[in-house]
């Protein structure tokens, strides 16, 4: 593969740095030993003692933690095969019209699916709590993983199913062998980005939650009207950190694992 | 895409309905998630205040108000869809060359992580009068700029939340792009430009396709950084559907609207499959 | 293919522990029969009184947020909740006393009631304080910045009109606020009902456009600590929560009136434990606590026994304790029904729409 050059390199960090620069100067103030967000008045850590001081706080954020894992996952599952039943249709109408359902939830306001949802679970008598929030999570992450898995579909050269098949694989060899493994990056990326909607979700965790049962962004909202203390910034910082250390981590031992392999090619 | 269509009928089916028992958990959610609630919008929209059958809420929306909601609506989301596009194919382009890129492109996803609130919060302090940025633009002369509540800092902070969404499809999308395909087209003579216009681009259209659609639709409904960063500058369909639906309750008016941004939706879906076809089309002369 | 599978044991496996040890804190979190489910704004109590209240009573309590009052006010009407306690404005305790969502309140268990001024009970907005005991409450006024001026000041809404202001002002993303403060501005009623009148409110509003820097909601707080902003329209709890961080800032109730609102402490109809929910009510109303709150909190409160706990200083502050001839001036919204709230807003909209 070609090195990178000078520029493409530059550019990089430029993108970088501003996609960085809000999460820096989150965590550059909740050292502020001042009230708020300017006037840094002098170096503490009382606002990171005050999260692990707070029980409550951290009940919410491993249930924010749980709920996006687990609807990300359970959401990719479900996209993924919408994505599948997408591709092999026939019939290039029905084909488009189920794309565009598909992509109802997106243009949707959250405002109007939070309230919908709240409806349907009365209506249907799901207790809301982790639950209605889970269900919903996963409802509204379905679409994003279809968008994310079709274009990978879309380029796979069909003869490599003929050629399996031809070899003799059974239906689910090609599936698990042959489709899988080439949409894999599409998989991965609609994970990553329901894991995104999910973890930003405010409006519709609002409308489906109760009964004690509260995520991040609901409490971080509310917060709004009398002043988000210092104390959600170091909070912030702390998944922050942890979740760069785990990816980098896992991105060192996979590489690692993988090495004896790959070591050829360098 | 017919060439997708015959992929089905490849696949080693013994019957239609062991594929079909697959697709329920999908087929579910349409209908408990999708059309449930399409249905409950439709029918919220023909009623008013009082609870009466009424016309009068699609009476409303074409007046000169919403019209221009929309008009300005649609104007916005092209151009945080137009900008996001420009930085996150280079950006995808870039990381696909680099030694660690599945690292890199996690590294994209991360800051979307952190909650979106305090991200703008954030911005309100780094674009403000007395933040970082105006510091720097002290520093090399320009002076002090309103860049708050600016169509500036709407679309900036627009694209900013917007990028991974698209940066994620092109970069899958140009990561299989065979590198023997550039090195052929390089050796036939074409220059960087012709190579890039008759070969990638091409190939990685779909993943393009996908971005947009990540990104222009929601991008239609935008609310909160209207307010936030655009001080209400700024509004679009989904700031007035909000303010419907929890100020004025009228909800009636509000679920009208939303059937509006269903159906652009919808126009929208069939203008970019529309597209498709043309570019297989040039995939296959070449 | 090996990997995705490996991938989703691994997020099975992690959200197992996760779930876990959210278990093993939240200890016994049954939703047992001696529990109440506090639902208010979010940072809105001080969080120690809720474990001296778990403490004194044995009542657990689960504390959870909402961030309007529409979206509160929602949830509620919907059922499938059972909060014990919430935290309505006024106007939205008459909307919902209307929509028959409260319990009445049974004042033989609530005796710290005494403590209240009674200035603040018996108002239209509940009367005879049926459903509803005030927790805390304020004015609307101007936050302004002297330093970031030119010696102007704020004693009347006119002021705002200054041509000298171009992009300064900010205001409030809400139509009764804004609107209200036009018709406060021509002399007439918060609560008008008259279409000529609003139509007048929303021109003078117009005119308004060119000092106009922004019209946003919460976020004006960090706007003007960090003299982004010099002149905000804005709740005088806000402006405490301003001057608290930056000292420089200065908050004023214009002498044509305005408006004097109310958060108050209601039972709605989704209440599983009364009993308990009294409780914590007479809990709130006792003079230390809502001294403490007070404290806390930064708002004013209307416990009369409260203030003589407090530190003389903020209580004999008229800003946010204006004394009887400031308070005639002050008005309570009325609850003008969903048509005219209609009105209201759409004309705000025709305001917001002619900003750019």
């Amino acid at each position: 593969m070609e090195r990178i050059g000078k520029l493409p390199k530059l550019y990089l960090a430029i993108v970088f740095i501003i996609l960085y620069a809000p999460i820096f100067y989150l965590i550059f103030y909740s050292f502020n030993s001042g009230g708020g967000m300017s006037d840094f008045e002098s170096f503490t850590w009382e606002h990171y003692a005050a999260v692990f001081e707070d029980k409550r706080l951290i009940v919410i954020v491993l249930n924010t933690i749980i709920i996006a894992l687990l609807s990300a996952l359970l959401s990719t599952t479900i996209g993924v095969i919408g994505a599948l039943a997408i591709n092999f249709m026939r019939n290039k109408k029905m084909r488009n019209a189920v794309l565009s359902l598909n992509n109802i939830l997106i243009v949707s306001p959250d405002v109007i699916i939070g309230a919908s949802f709240l409806i349907l679970f009365t209506m249907i008598g799901v207790k809301l709590g982790f639950a209605s929030v889970l269900i919903s999570h996963i409802a509204f992450s379905i679409p994003i993983v279809v968008i994310m898995v079709l274009p990978k579909l879309s380029e796979m050269n069909p003869t490599l199913i003929d050629a399996a098949r031809d070899l003799g694989a059974t239906r689910k060899d090609v599936m698990t062998r042959v489709i899988l493994p080439f949409i894999q990056p599409g998989i991965f990326a609609g994970f990553f980005l329901a894991l995104t909607y999910s973890l930003d979700d405010f409006a519709v965790t609002f409308f489906v939650t109760g009964n004690g049962f509260s995520t991040l962004s609901v409490e971080i909202y509310s917060m709004a009207r009398t002043g988000i203390s210092l104390t959600i910034n170091a909070l912030s910082g702390i998944i922050f950190i942890v979740t760069v250390a785990l990816v980098i981590g896992y991105y060192a031992l996979n590489r690692k694992m993988k090495a004896p392999l790959a070591g050829v090619k360098k | 895409m017919t060439r997708d269509l015959n992929l089905m009928e490849r696949l080693p089916m013994k019957n239609n309905r062991l594929r079909s028992i697959y697709s329920v958990p999908y087929a579910a959610w349409i209908l408990l998630f999708v059309l449930a609630p399409i249905a409950l919008i439709v029918y919220y929209s023909f009623f008013d205040l009082t609870g009466n059958f009424t016309l009068s809420n699609y009476r409303n929306f074409f007046t000169s108000v919403y019209l221009q909601l929309t008009t300005s609506s649609f104007w916005y989301a092209f151009l945080i869809t137009l900008f996001s596009l420009l930085i996150a194919y280079p950006t995808a382009y870039f990381i696909t060359k680099t030694k660690h890129k599945q690292l890199w492109l996690l590294l994209i996803i991360i800051p979307s992580w952190i909650n979106l609130l305090l991200k703008t919060y954030a911005f309100i302090g780094l674009m403000g009068l007395y933040g970082p940025l105006n510091a720097l633009l002290e520093v090399v002369g320009i002076g002090k700029q309103q860049i708050l509540f600016t169509d500036f800092s709407f679309v900036f902070v627009s694209v900013y939340i917007f990028i991974p969404f698209m940066i994620l499809p092109i970069f899958n999308a140009l990561d299989k792009l065979n590198p023997a395909l550039i090195d052929a087209s390089r050796d036939l003579g074409a220059n960087s430009w012709t190579t890039f216009k008759r070969v990638v681009w091409p190939l990685t259209i779909n993943g393009v396709k996908s971005g947009i659609q990540v990104v222009f639709i929601p991008a239609l409904s935008l609310f909160m950084i209207t307010r936030l960063i655009a001080g209400n500058k700024v509004i679009t369909l989904g700031t007035a559907i909000e303010q419907q639906f929890l100020v004025t309750q009228n909800w009636g008016m509000g679920s009208t609207i939303a059937v509006f941004l269903i159906l652009f939706m919808f126009i929208i879906m069939l203008f970019t499959t529309g597209k498709e076809r043309g570019a297989t089309g040039n995939g296959k002369n070449r | 293919m090996k990997s995705i599978f490996q991938a989703a044991i691994l997020i099975l496996l992690v959200s197992g522990i996760l779930i876990f040890i959210n278990h093993e804190l939240n200890e016994g979190g049954s939703s047992g029969k001696n529990t109440i489910t506090v639902y208010n704004w979010g940072e809105y109590i001080d969080p120690d009184l809720l474990k001296q209240f778990e403490e004194e009573t044995g009542i657990k309590v689960i504390y959870e947020t909402f961030d309007s009052n529409e979206g509160m006010m929602g949830k509620i009407e919907q059922g499938g909740t059972s909060y014990d306690i919430t935290a309505p404005s006024e106007y939205m305790v008459e909307m919902m006393a209307e929509k028959n969502l409260l319990l009445p309140l049974d004042y033989s268990k609530i005796p710290n009631i005494k403590h209240i001024d009674p200035y603040f009970l018996d108002l239209p907005f509940d009367p005879k304080n049926k459903y509803s005991v005030p927790y805390f409450w304020g004015t609307v006024g101007i936050a302004y910045n002297p330093t970031l001026l030119e010696g102007q000041t704020f004693e009347s809404w006119d002021s705002l009109w200054d041509p000298t202001l171009k992009q300064r002002v900010i205001l409030v993303d809400s139509a009764r606020e804004t609107v209200g403060m036009s018709l406060n501005s021509l002399g007439y009623s918060l609560n008008s009902t008259n279409l000529d009148e609003l139509r007048e409110a929303t021109d003078k509003l117009k005119a308004l456009t060119p000092n106009v820097k922004a019209v946003i909601g919460d976020e004006v707080t960090q706007l003007m600590v960090n003299n982004e902003a010099a002149i905000s329209l804005t709740w005088s709890g806000q402006a405490a929560d301003m001057m608290y961080e930056n000292d420089d800032i200065n908050y004023v109730v214009p002498e044509e009136g305005s408006n004097l609102w109310f958060d108050n402490f209601v039972i709605p109809r989704t209440a599983k434990n009364i009993e308990g929910a009294h409780a914590f009510l007479n809990f709130m109303l006792d003079p230390e606590v809502a001294a403490q709150n007070a404290d806390y909190v930064g708002y004013s409160t209307p416990n009369l026994s409260a203030l003589e706990l407090m530190d003389p200083e903020v209580v004999e502050d008229e800003r946010f304790y204006p004394d009887e001839e400031t308070r005639s001036h002050l008005e309570v919204y009325k609850n003008l029904g969903l048509e005219l709230l209609g009105v209201y807003n759409e004309l705000f909209l025709e305001f917001k729409m002619n900003l750019r």
